[in-house]
C-alpha cells in the first residue's frame, strides 16, 4: 500500500457502481504532492462520484484510496484530512463570513482570538475586505462567496483541497479572472488541488496535470500540452473544442485513405496495429494556401461563414459533404469574401491520427 | 390612459374579493367583539355608553387562573410537541425514505375526522371499563384506575390533537436544509452532532417557530380537551369566554374576555417573531 515518492493520493481500482451500473469504473491515478489536478469529462462521466469518493462522501464499491501510504476508504469525511469546495460552495447562511471561515478551527476547539486572527490572514491572501469579517453571506457578491468557501476549506488546513465545478455557476469574465486567482492561490499555498470540471478550456488554463473522464474511466492522463497536442481517442480530441476530424485508413508508412477526402493523404507516423482511426487537425493548423503546393495536404471548397472568437476569427470551409474548421489571429484574417473558392491545407506533422474508442 | 380617470388599478380590482372577504369576514366579526367589550354588562346591543366595567370585573375577579391555565398548557403542549415532532420530522425528511409517504397519511388521514369525535375515541378507549381497561381487566384479571379526568390527560388531548400544525411546517423546515451544506459542515471535521447544532437545527428554525407559532396560537384557544377528557378538572379560559356568552348570557363580559386573550396572545406572538427573525433564517438578508 505504499505509493511511490512524491505521490500524495494513489488510486488503485477505484470502482463504484449504483444499482449494478458503475458510475466509476476501476480508476488508477497518482496524484503528485503539490499538484493542480484537474478531472475533467462531461456530465454523467462519473468525475463528481469519483471526486465524492476521495473526500469521504461516497464508499467506494471497490478499490483503493491511498493517502500518504495509508488506506483511507473507510475513513469517514469528517476525519480525512482533505476539504471539498462544492458546486453550490454551501455555504452557512446563516453566519457571517468570519464564522463560515473560522467553522472548522471552532470544532477544533481553537479560541476565538487565534481563529480570528487566522480567518483575517485568509481574507487578506483572497484579497476579501477586512471589513467583511462580520458581513452576512448572503449580501455579497458571487465572486466573494466563493473566496469565502475557498477561505473556509483552507482554514481546515487540508492536506489536499478538492473543487466540484465551484466556477460553473458564475459568469464567463469573473470564471477567468477566478481560474486564475485560484491557479495563483496554489501557488501561494503549495497545497495539492483536485478540480473536476466539464470544461477542458478551464482545466487547460489551470492545471499541471489533466485527467480526462469518460463512462466512469480515465481516458487519458497528461499535461494540458501532451492533452492538446497529442489526444490518444477521438473523444479527447473532440472534447477539447473545435477540431476537423474524419475517418480514415492507414494504408502505409505516412499513407492515409479517406473515404471523405479525395486521393491519398499524406499522415504522421502512426503506432504500429493502428490500421483504422480518425485523422484530427485542429482549426490552427489549416491554413489558406495560395497554391496547393504550399501544404502536405490540400482541399479546394468554398467560404461558409466566418466567426468572430475574439482574439481569433473561426472560418468554415466546405468541401463537399464536409466542413472544414479553420481559425485565424485577427490580424492574419483572411482577406477574401464568403463564397470565393479557396485551397485549404496542412501538414501532415501537424494531424494526428487516434483510434476510435 | 382611461377616460374615466378614476379607475382602480388591475391589481387593486384583483385584490378586491379578498379585501371585501377581509373587512366582512373578519373586520367587522372583530370590531363586534370590541365593540361589545366596552357594553355595560349584560347587555345585548352596541348603542349603550361605552364602559371598562367588563376589564374591570375580569381584574377583580378569578379568571386570570383559567387564563394562566391556558397558556401554562399551551407552552406545555408545545414544549412536548418539539420533542416528538423533531425526530419524526427529521425521519420523514432524512431517514424513512419511501415510507415517508406512508408515515405522512398515517399522521394526515386522522384529520379527517373531526376533532371531537377522535376525543371521544380517546375517551372511550380509557375510561373505566373502556377498550385498554376492559381489555386488561378481562385478560389479566388486572384494574387500574383510569387516568381519564387528570390534568395530565389534558395535556394528552392537547398534543394529540395538534400535532400535526407542529409536524408538518417543522418537516418543510428540515427538508430546507441543503444537503451540500451538510455535507460541508460534515467535511469540515464537525461530528453528526455539531453538524446537527450549528448547522440543521439553526438552518430549520423557521419551520420549528411557524410550528411553535401556530400550536401555541390554536392550544391557548382549545377547549374540547379539557371538556371531553379532562371532565372541566382544569378550566381554560376559552371555556370561561363560552360560559360569558352561553350559560350567564353576559355577551359583553364574554367579549371582554376574548379580546384579552386576542391582545395577550397577539402581544407573545409579536415578541416572538421579533426575536426570530424569519428572513434572516432563510438567508433572505
Amino acid at each position: 500500500m505504499v505509493g511511490r515518492d512524491g505521490v500524495i493520493l494513489f488510486l488503485k481500482g477505484l470502482t463504484k457502481t449504483f444499482a449494478g451500473r458503475p458510475a466509476v469504473d476501476a480508476v488508477d491515478l497518482e496524484i503528485l504532492e503539490g499538484e493542480l489536478f484537474t478531472i475533467v469529462g462531461p456530465s454523467g462521466s462519473g468525475k463528481t462520484t469519483l471526486l465524492r469518493m476521495l473526500a469521504g462522501m461516497e464508499t467506494p464499491t471497490a478499490g483503493d484510496i491511498v493517502l500518504r501510504g495509508e488506506r483511507i476508504n473507510d475513513i469517514p469525511a469528517n476525519r480525512r484530512p482533505t476539504c471539498m469546495v462544492f458546486q453550490s460552495l454551501a455555504l452557512f447562511p446563516h453566519k457571517e463570513v468570519g464564522a463560515n471561515i473560522e467553522f472548522s478551527m471552532k470544532i477544533r476547539g481553537i479560541d476565538a482570538a487565534t481563529r480570528k486572527r487566522r480567518a483575517l490572514e485568509l481574507m487578506k491572501l483572497l484579497r476579501l475586505p477586512e471589513a467583511y469579517y462580520g458581513r452576512a453571506v448572503t449580501r455579497i457578491s458571487g465572486g466573494e462567496r466563493q473566496r469565502v468557501a475557498l477561505a473556509r476549506a483552507l482554514a481546515y488546513e487540508p492536506e489536499i483541497l478538492f473543487f466540484d465545478e465551484p466556477l460553473s455557476a458564475l459568469d464567463y469574465k469573473l470564471r477567468k479572472t477566478l481560474e486564475k486567482e485560484l491557479k495563483d492561490i496554489h501557488r501561494e499555498t503549495g497545497k495539492t488541488f483536485v478540480y473536476i470540471t466539464h470544461s477542458l478550456e478551464e482545466a487547460m488554463v489551470m492545471s499541471d496535470r489533466i485527467g480526462v473522464m469518460r463512462d466512469g474511466k480515465l481516458v487519458q492522463i497528461g499535461t494540458p500540452q501532451e492533452i492538446y497536442v497529442a489526444p490518444n481517442s477521438k473523444f479527447v480530441s473532440e472534447f477539447i473544442g473545435d477540431v476537423n476530424i474524419f475517418p480514415v485508413r492507414v494504408t502505409g508508412p505516412g499513407k492515409l485513405v479517406s473515404g471523405e477526402v479525395p486521393g491519398e493523404i499524406a499522415g504522421p507516423p502512426v503506432s504500429d496495429g493502428l490500421h483504422e482511426g480518425y485523422l484530427v487537425v485542429r482549426p490552427e493548423f489549416l491554413r489558406f494556401l495560395a497554391k496547393p503546393e504550399d501544404a502536405d495536404n490540400h482541399v479546394v471548397g468554398r467560404v461558409y461563414n466566418e466567426y468572430a472568437l475574439g482574439s481569433r476569427i473561426q472560418y468554415h470551409v466546405r468541401a463537399g459533404e464536409l466542413t472544414f474548421v479553420l481559425e485565424k489571429l485577427r490580424h492574419e484574417a483572411f482577406e477574401g469574401s464568403l463564397d470565393q473558392e479557396v485551397t485549404i491545407g496542412w501538414d501532415a506533422a501537424n494531424s494526428i491520427v487516434v483510434p476510435d474508442r | 390612459m382611461s377616460a374615466s380617470g378614476f379607475r382602480i388599478s388591475a391589481g387593486g380590482r384583483s385584490a378586491l374579493p379578498v379585501l371585501a372577504l377581509l373587512l366582512i369576514g373578519f373586520a367587522v366579526p372583530l370590531a363586534t367583539v370590541i365593540g361589545f367589550s366596552l357594553m355595560p354588562a349584560r347587555t345585548f346591543g352596541l348603542s349603550h355608553p361605552p364602559t371598562f366595567e367588563n376589564y374591570i370585573s375580569i381584574y377583580e375577579s378569578t379568571t386570570y387562573i383559567s387564563l394562566l391555565w391556558s397558556l401554562g398548557l399551551a407552552a406545555a403542549t408545545v414544549v412536548i410537541l418539539i420533542l416528538i415532532s423533531y425526530p419524526v420530522a427529521y425521519g420523514l425528511v432524512r431517514v424513512f425514505g419511501r415510507w415517508s409517504t406512508l408515515i405522512t397519511l398515517l399522521f394526515v388521514i386522522p384529520l379527517f375526522v373531526s376533532e371531537n369525535v377522535r376525543l371521544y375515541g380517546w375517551l372511550l378507549f380509557f375510561i373505566k371499563n373502556g377498550v385498554l381497561l376492559g381489555t386488561l381487566k378481562s385478560l389479566f384479571g388486572v384494574e387500574w384506575d383510569s387516568i381519564l379526568f387528570t390534568k395530565g390527560i389534558v395535556l394528552f388531548g392537547m398534543v394529540y390533537v395538534h400535532i400535526p400544525y407542529m409536524l408538518f411546517p417543522l418537516t418543510l423546515g428540515i427538508s430546507m436544509v441543503p444537503e451540500e451544506t451538510r455535507e460541508a459542515a460534515f467535511d469540515l471535521g464537525a461530528s453528526r452532532w455539531q453538524v446537527f447544532r450549528e448547522v440543521e437545527l439553526p438552518l430549520s428554525l423557521p419551520g420549528l417557530i411557524i410550528g411553535c407559532l401556530l400550536t401555541f396560537v390554536l392550544a391557548v384557544g382549545a377547549i374540547a380537551e379539557s371538556k371531553v377528557l379532562g371532565g372541566q378538572v382544569v378550566i381554560p379560559i376559552a371555556h370561561d369566554i363560552e360560559i360569558a356568552f352561553t350559560y350567564a348570557q353576559n355577551w359583553p363580559l364574554g367579549a371582554a374576555l376574548s379580546v384579552l386573550l386576542m391582545l395577550i396572545v397577539g402581544v407573545l406572538v409579536l415578541l416572538a417573531l421579533r426575536r426570530f427573525d424569519l428572513d434572516r433564517f432563510l438567508g433572505r438578508r
